[in-house]
């Protein structure tokens, strides 16, 4: 009887219950985006932690246009054909050097201006097809690193944020490869808290350039580069008249005088890379080699490796795809127990292991570069960041079965396992600072980034539901009764319907059971995630543990959109062996 | 040299390090989904091509292919190497496409666009026949210097030095004349990426090859069967060279 009583309440209140009407505070809609220049887009992964999954976002799964895929084809032979032909990589490792006739090669092809505009001479390649071409260069991870180190970080500040001055100033010469580019934030003092920089830009008397004094350490291309983007406190004057220090980017010529590098450092891994220290003494920088506004270099910072992170996705999926290739040859000729190797089930783990971490990392990687082509400026950067742990994670895993599954055979520098093992360790540390309060302490890396993750979705998660207490408690009853039968819902046991299946569903129906898991997934996680921001509010922070579990299952979520995005186009446009994608 | 116009053909083969397969039925290799590309022995020919006209020798170099659609793919990388332009004899699929129809789909070529010098590639890593550059010189009744390891252009005549069996000949041909490319005349470059963009705005004329006189139907030559060569069977050593002769006679192969 208490129970029928429920019911008929429930029933009661969800016809008095005003039609879901749009959330109170204002949003960009059809209408108002009109209005505006550069409408925020409320990109996808920040929604899941709302529970909410934005299928238009990331269904369908991402398409290039023909003449762009006919174009991608022709780029990926002479480039595969030169990393084949010319490219020694183990001598690359053993000299630690990359030789200057490979280098030229290299500048020859093109590659040193991927991303660089055709006016300006490079080749303007969207983020779809620079991802394509990072799945080939990544075969080198010596020149995959210096390659990135010049164009995703050293230069990319003058492409995002440069005048049209500084355009045309430096990146004709950047994307020849005539000159190479470093990106300088890194201190002996600051790895990870970026913001707590040391080099100083003060300056001059005239107004005229800076001063710039400061030490940088573990500088890609620091030997070889003669165009830096230096990041160094400046005094700015607030609005109010205070004066405070805040960051902010030059470009810096060699030629300014006062730039020296140190020795190449000697490392495990990437050994072809240059990495180094970079001193600079009283070196002048033009007022004019500001990047973006003075005091403005940490967002600029920000925005430039968030801009490049994606790419890490199809690089490892080109690397373990190069390795499932090498080792599957190995599995299907050696013999043990009168067996070949490949019939074994745990050797078919490893293989499967690889299979799924490369097509996962694969489509998320290109899900991503797709969301980021889109005009309007979509905001990625916590789905980038996603792609990054997943990638790197997923690499060292897959390389370290591959050298397994080739026994003490793997072991051995004959075989380039060892040195992908080696070349792989570096993906879990580097580019992964990011802006994140400066109240956290941490180390490492792959860790800052989960926290990244993290607590940029639950800031989000948390904005929206505390406006929605807001609209509550200023009286909004309908608010108020949407959240309350939603609990009461949630308790009694509710069917999750997101719209990824039936009959206007955006999943091919094949893959049914894996969207309503998604959907559950995603949905679950919205309801924990409102659990937690109640539970701990602003010391959620600190809870680095909590954090942690939270980037895993976001991160695991945007895996699992991506690959059934993916698959669902597959089947659908009958795509050969979309069954092994299934 | 006033208006030297070399024409070069080119051919879209299996790529080189693909490991061919025998298809579903055995009557032919493996062909879709495999990896495609421009014949190396046309490569070198239309490498050759370009440094003429690089040095000044040449003024133009036109690209040209019998094949499908898809052979437009391999005439975009032959702009991207360095040729002006291109043209595309196109077939229907299916139809025959073998040394005596690129033959008269080039000389139908050169009547429309006059070249001085045809630079073929020696063979195709295909079909290995080595026919074509002979086939078009007799029907076009010109010169012709195959197996070329070096080309030198003078006044109406070219100075071809050939690879035979016994060694190296060299010959002085009129213009004009065709010549095949062997191995060692030079080593391609690779098409770079800006060159791929730039070759996007050259010009490529398809012409449907019966225009040129290309027979239609199936190919005269039927294959029968493709079957994987046998897999190598273990080798013996002998102590001495009777014991070798007499293993030989025993195995009826002397």
């Amino acid at each position: 009887a208490a129970m029928s009583a429920v019911l008929l309440l429930l029933r009661a209140l969800r016809a008095a219950r005003p039609q879901p009407r749009p959330q109170p505070r204002p949003r960009a809609g059809p209408s108002a985006r009109g209005l505006r220049t550069a409408a925020p887009r409320r990109a996808f992964a920040k929604e899941l932690f709302l529970g909410t999954l934005r299928k238009e976002e990331v269904f369908p799964y991402p398409e290039i246009s023909n003449e762009e895929l006919a174009e991608i084809n022709q780029f990926v032979g002479p480039v595969e054909k030169f990393f084949n032909e010319e490219v020694d990589s183990k001598k690359i490792d053993q000299d630690a050097k990359i030789p200057p006739e490979t280098l030229q090669g290299l500048k020859d092809l093109g590659l040193f201006g991927m991303q660089i505009p055709e006016e300006y001479g490079g080749l303007g390649l969207s983020n779809t097809m620079y991802a394509r071409l990072g799945e080939i260069t990544s075969l080198d991870g010596s020149i995959a690193v210096t390659l990135a180190a010049h164009q995703a970080i050293g230069l990319k500040g003058i492409l995002i944020a440069g005048t049209e001055e500084q355009k045309a100033k430096y990146l004709p010469r950047l994307a020849s490869g005539e000159h190479i580019a470093a990106f300088c934030l890194t201190e002996p003092g600051s790895g990870s808290d970026a913001a707590s920089i040391q080099t100083r830009a003060t300056l001059s008397e005239d107004g005229k350039h800076f001063l710039l004094n400061g030490s940088k350490v573990w500088i890609s291309n620091g030997g070889l580069a003669s165009i830096f983007t230096v990041f160094a406190r400046t005094e700015v004057v607030d609005k109010d008249g205070q004066v405070k220090d805040k960051i902010t980017a030059f470009i810096v010529e060699r030629d300014f005088g006062g730039v020296t590098h140190g020795k190449p450092e000697d490392k495990l891994g990437i050994r072809g890379s240059n990495t180094c220290e970079v001193h600079f003494e009283n070196t002048k920088v033009p007022i004019e080699n500001v990047i973006g506004e003075v005091g403005g270099g940490f967002k600029v910072a920000m925005n430039i490796l968030n801009s490049g992170r994606f790419s890490m996705g199809s690089a490892s999926a080109g690397m373990i795809k190069k390795l499932i290739e090498l080792t599957s040859e190995y599995a299907c000729t050696r013999k043990q127990f009168n067996k070949k190797l490949s019939q074994f089930g745990l050797i078919q783990e490893k293989f499967c292991l690889m299979a799924v971490k490369a097509y996962v990392m694969e489509s998320m990687a290109y899900l991503t570069a797709g969301m980021m082509d889109r005009p309007g400026f979509p905001d990625c950067s916590v789905e980038a960041a996603m792609v990054k742990v997943f990638s790197s994670e997923g690499a060292w895993a897959c390389v370290s079965e591959a050298l397994q599954i080739l026994g003490g055979l793997g072991y051995m520098k004959d075989y380039p396992y060892e040195r992908y093992l080696r070349d792989t360790r570096i993906l879990l540390i580097f580019e992964a600072s990011t802006s994140i309060p400066l109240s956290l302490q941490t180390a490492g890396t792959n860790e800052i980034l989960r926290m990244y993750i993290a607590l940029t979705g639950m800031q989000h998660a948390g904005k929206i539901l505390t406006d929605k207490i807001k609209a509550i408690k200023k009286g909004n009853v309908g608010v108020a009764l949407g959240e309350f039968l939603t609990r009461l819902q949630d308790s009694l046991g509710r069917k999750v319907d997101l719209g990824l299946v039936g009959d206007h569903g955006v999943v091919h129906p094949s893959l049914q059971d894996n969207a309503k898991k998604l959907e559950e997934n995603v949905y679950y996680f919205g309801t924990t995630v409102r659990g937690l921001l109640s539970r701990f509010g602003k010391t959620i922070v600190e809870e680095q543990l909590v954090l942690k579990r939270v980037a895993d299952v976001v991160i695991n979520l945007y895996a699992m959109t991506a690959a059934i995005s993916r698959a669902s186009r597959s089947i659908s446009i009958g795509l050969r062996n979309h069954d092994h994608e299934v | 040299m006033a208006a030297l116009r070399v024409l070069v053909g080119v051919k879209r083969v299996i790529d080189f390090a693909v490991k061919v397969r025998v298809a579903p039925g055995g009557g032919a290799v493996q062909t879709q989904g495999v990896k495609h590309s421009l014949n190396p022995f046309c490569e070198i020919a239309l490498e050759e091509a370009v440094r003429l006209r690089e040095a000044g020798t040449a003024s133009e170099v036109i690209a040209a292919s019998l094949g499908t659609k898809a052979s437009q793919e391999t005439l975009r990388t032959a702009l991207a190497m360095g040729a002006d332009r291109a043209v595309l004899a196109e077939l229907g699929e299916g139809a025959a496409a073998g040394p005596r129809e690129v033959a008269t789909a080039l000389a139908g070529l050169v009547r429309k666009l006059q070249p001085q010098v045809v630079l073929l590639g020696k063979q195709a890593i295909d079909d290995d026949c080595n026919q074509t550059g002979q086939l078009l010189a007799a029907m076009l009744d010109w010169p012709q210097g195959t197996f070329a390891s070096r080309v030198q252009l003078e006044a109406g005549h070219v100075l071809v030095e050939r690879e035979v069996d016994g060694g190296l000949e060299t010959l002085r041909l009129r213009l004009p004349a065709v010549l095949t490319a062997d191995l060692r005349l030079n080593e391609p470059r690779y098409a770079t990426l800006p060159n791929i963009m730039k070759a996007k705005k050259k010009p490529l004329e398809v012409i449907p090859a019966a225009e040129l006189g290309v027979p239609a139907g199936p190919p005269r030559l039927k294959v029968l069967q493709v079957q994987e060569p046998p897999p190598r069977a273990g080798g013996e050593k002998v102590e001495s060279v009777e014991s070798l002769v007499g293993k030989l006679r025993h195995a009826g192969r002397i």
